[in-house]
């Protein structure tokens, strides 16, 4: 399959490569369409338009996600879950790209990605069966082109290129997202994604979240060039953008997409953002990191500067405002109520679904166990 | 297509058929267009079938297995090249990790059709890296299957069927038989994960698969003009385990010998005297044998022969066995 012959064959509606962002040269500006203080500014290459409706329910995703996230840490310290990834900072990242995706679009997380979920429609519930120890994923990724979640770093880089390149070989004009860290972008999977990516000429968007940290450490362990210039070494697009900033996330990746599903290749996107928090509730960040730092990013915060703008342009008034609170608070019911009332799952899903097609070995250690289990008063196996 | 065929040829032929008969099966892997792989398996595939059903790919492992993965995901059944055995291990946690894991994981809602086609095994005086055997590892994971052909009929039918699997398969193909040829008949005759009695015997049973079997074979016949009659059992499949079929003939035979490539210690010689000993401990006449690599990383060429088990070492093991 050549470069030439895949682009020809997919459609062609080709949006131009915003060349200051694709360059190597000196460090472009941050892509941003929307102030720490809520001032809209506009970008010569990523133009957008909103409703006042988008704005709100942009608004609303940002909100909804932070409380989901917010009571998962919560469940966690509560003893109801095992472990917990937090994304707070990083709602507007994840909510401008995710608003960005077409129904047709697949997304590949990693296992900090709620807000993508939650853009994908999939139930906050099931992201946090994992977390809770009663599986390891649970949901059909196909139902709502959200795959599980990967805690291999940088291995869903890969998955998400593949299936890009199924798209190309079933002639579709959809696209896929691959999500990462800037801890990643140090792996061996994601570069060999660029590099297949790249050479098949794949439709698939690299949306690295860089919250600047990897655990502890920080990104300059990582890398020496600014990321998103990694991708010009690869031979495709690499735009920075301010990742507090949904509206600049959400053109940035909605042209990344579009690029690629035009026949264009990948994209890599470097949502410049912050991880306010610990990296798991196992973590322990002020051992690595100073207090100035995170209060520097807090003035950055994703939904304080949209309310600022929404506030300042008249788009929404109080009664909006008391909605998505209420909604925020029914949303934390829902989730509370249905992580306490998650019910364990019965042994024997050990067994289930190791292989798709029946397995002598697994088949009789099965029985073996079921037997045995039955050997108990009562013969439950409690 | 029944015929004396070499093992590379019907293996040949069996992705031939596998892309004719479904449209979603596709090739990946180094050098297997226009060169036709570096042992000729998809030899002339690329030229028949296009670049987009044989995809070259760049030199990188674990970005053919991860990007085999997506592409299971969006429905194509990919069949990948790994070149050498020793090439594996840059794409083993796409291998044991998300390849073997995905379905489990998603609660059976994914299915990753899968086959990885692995050349394994010494003999063929290679240098580092072109030579190992690494298939406990393999069989070690569950939610992958591991099977490995000893002729051109089985290398034809259990490649064919273990394309049609919908679980992934690592397919590993003796590379030192590659050109011994055998009749391809035109019926598998036997499911995947069978095992198969090659030759029939009462006094001790040699179990091998792939490249050993051969020397068991070998070994056998020699045996026979000292009056010693041993059955020859081809595993074919290393997961799952025809344990039945060994069974039967361990507790006829009385005395059980596995023979391979691999180191001995914890490789699947391990796990076969243990069930074994287990399952028919009073028919055993002598303790289940083990004969196979020594515990060292696979030794340069020249002293390969000392490596790998022969006729005289398993010979050896067959006196020692039935002198309990």
């Amino acid at each position: 399959m050549t470069v030439k012959s895949t682009a020809r064959a997919r459609k062609k509606a080709a949006p131009s490569v915003p060349d200051k962002q694709a360059g190597s040269g000196a460090a472009p500006e941050l892509v941003q369409l929307l102030t720490p203080e809520g001032e809209r500014v506009e970008h010569p290459d990523f133009p957008l338009t909103t409703t006042p409706e988008e704005l709100r329910g942009l608004y609303r995703d940002l909100v909804l996600v932070r409380r989901f996230d917010a009571e998962a840490t919560s469940l966690q310290r509560q003893g109801e879950l095992g472990l917990w990834a937090s994304l707070l900072g990083q709602e507007a990242a994840q909510v401008g790209s995710g608003r960005a995706m077409r129904p047709g679009d697949y997304a590949f997380p990693t296992y900090r990605e709620h807000g993508v979920a939650w853009c994908r429609d999939v139930d906050p519930l099931n992201l946090l069966g994992m977390f809770r120890g009663v599986n390891h994923g649970g949901w059909d990724p196909n139902e709502k082109n959200f795959h599980l979640y990967t805690i291999v770093i940088g291995a869903q880089t890969l998955h998400a290129t593949g299936y890009a390149m199924g798209i190309t070989k079933d002639g579709a004009d959809d696209a896929v997202i691959a999500y990462f860290g800037d801890g990643a972008s140090s792996q061996g999977d994601v570069n060999e994604a660029f590099t297949f990516a790249s050479v098949y000429n794949s439709p698939v968007v690299f949306f690295c979240q860089n919250n600047q940290w990897a655990i502890s450490e920080p990104t300059t362990m990582q890398t020496r060039v600014p990321l998103y210039r990694r991708a010009s070494g690869f031979g495709f697009p690499g735009v920075r953008v301010d990742g507090n900033d949904v509206l600049a996330c959400l053109a940035v990746t909605r042209w990344a997409l579009d690029h690629a599903r035009s026949g264009q290749g990948p994209v890599l996107v470097e949502a410049f953002t912050y991880r306010m928090g610990a990296h798991t509730t196992s973590d322990d960040p002020t051992r690595y990191r100073l207090s100035e730092e995170t209060e520097a990013w807090k003035a950055k915060d994703p939904i304080l500067r949209l309310k600022a703008y929404l506030d300042k342009e008249g788009l929404a008034d109080e009664a909006f405002f008391a909605e998505v609170e209420a909604e925020s608070e029914k949303l934390g019911l829902r989730v509370r109520e249905g992580v306490r009332s998650m019910p364990d799952p019965d042994p024997t899903l050990i067994f289930d679904h190791v292989y798709s097609e029946p397995h002598t070995l697994v088949d009789e250690e099965r029985a073996e166990f079921v037997e045995y289990a039955a050997s108990f008063e009562g013969g439950e196996h409690h | 297509m029944t015929g004396q065929l070499s093992i590379a040829k019907a293996l040949n032929e069996a992705l031939r058929k596998s892309l004719e008969s479904d449209p979603k099966t596709v090739l990946m892997g180094e050098d297997i267009g226009k060169l036709g792989g570096v042992f000729r398996i998809t030899d002339g595939l690329q030229k028949d079938f296009g670049d987009d059903r044989v995809i070259d790919t760049p030199l990188a492992e674990a970005g053919i297995m991860g990007t085999a993965i997506g592409l299971a995901l969006r429905g194509y059944r990919p069949v990948v090249e790994i070149q050498f055995d020793g090439f594996v291990y840059p794409a083993f946690d796409q291998i044991v990790c998300q390849l073997a894991k995905m379905h489990a994981r998603a609660l059976g809602h994914v299915k990753l059709p899968i086959t990885v086609r692995i050349p394994y095994g010494g003999g063929i005086g290679a240098v580092e890296h072109h030579s190992e055997s690494h298939e406990s590892y393999f069989a070690h994971t569950a939610g992958l299957r591991v099977v490995t052909p000893s002729n051109a009929h089985d290398a034809h039918w259990m490649l064919r069927q273990s394309i049609e699997s919908d679980d992934p398969v690592i397919f590993l193909e003796p590379k030192r038989r590659y050109w011994d040829k055998g009749e391809v008949g035109d019926d598998p005759m036997i499911p995947l994960h069978s095992a198969k009695v090659v030759r029939p015997g009462t006094d001790a049973t040699l179990i091998a698969y792939g490249p050993m079997v051969k020397v068991c074979q070998e070994a056998a016949a020699a045996a026979e003009e000292d009056g010693r009659r041993l059955e020859v059992v081809d595993l074919r499949s290393l997961s799952p385990i025809d344990f039945a079929t060994l069974e039967e003939s361990v507790k006829r035979t009385g005395r059980g010998i596995v023979v391979h490539e691999a180191p001995v210690f914890m490789g699947i010689g391990a796990e076969l005297a243990a069930r074994l000993t287990e399952k028919c401990f009073f028919h055993l006449e002598a303790p289940i044998l083990r004969v196979g690599g020594y515990f060292a990383p696979y030794p340069p060429s020249r002293v390969e022969e000392t490596f790998l088990p022969d006729l005289d070492r398993v010979l050896d093991a067959v006196d020692r066995a039935l002198a309990f």
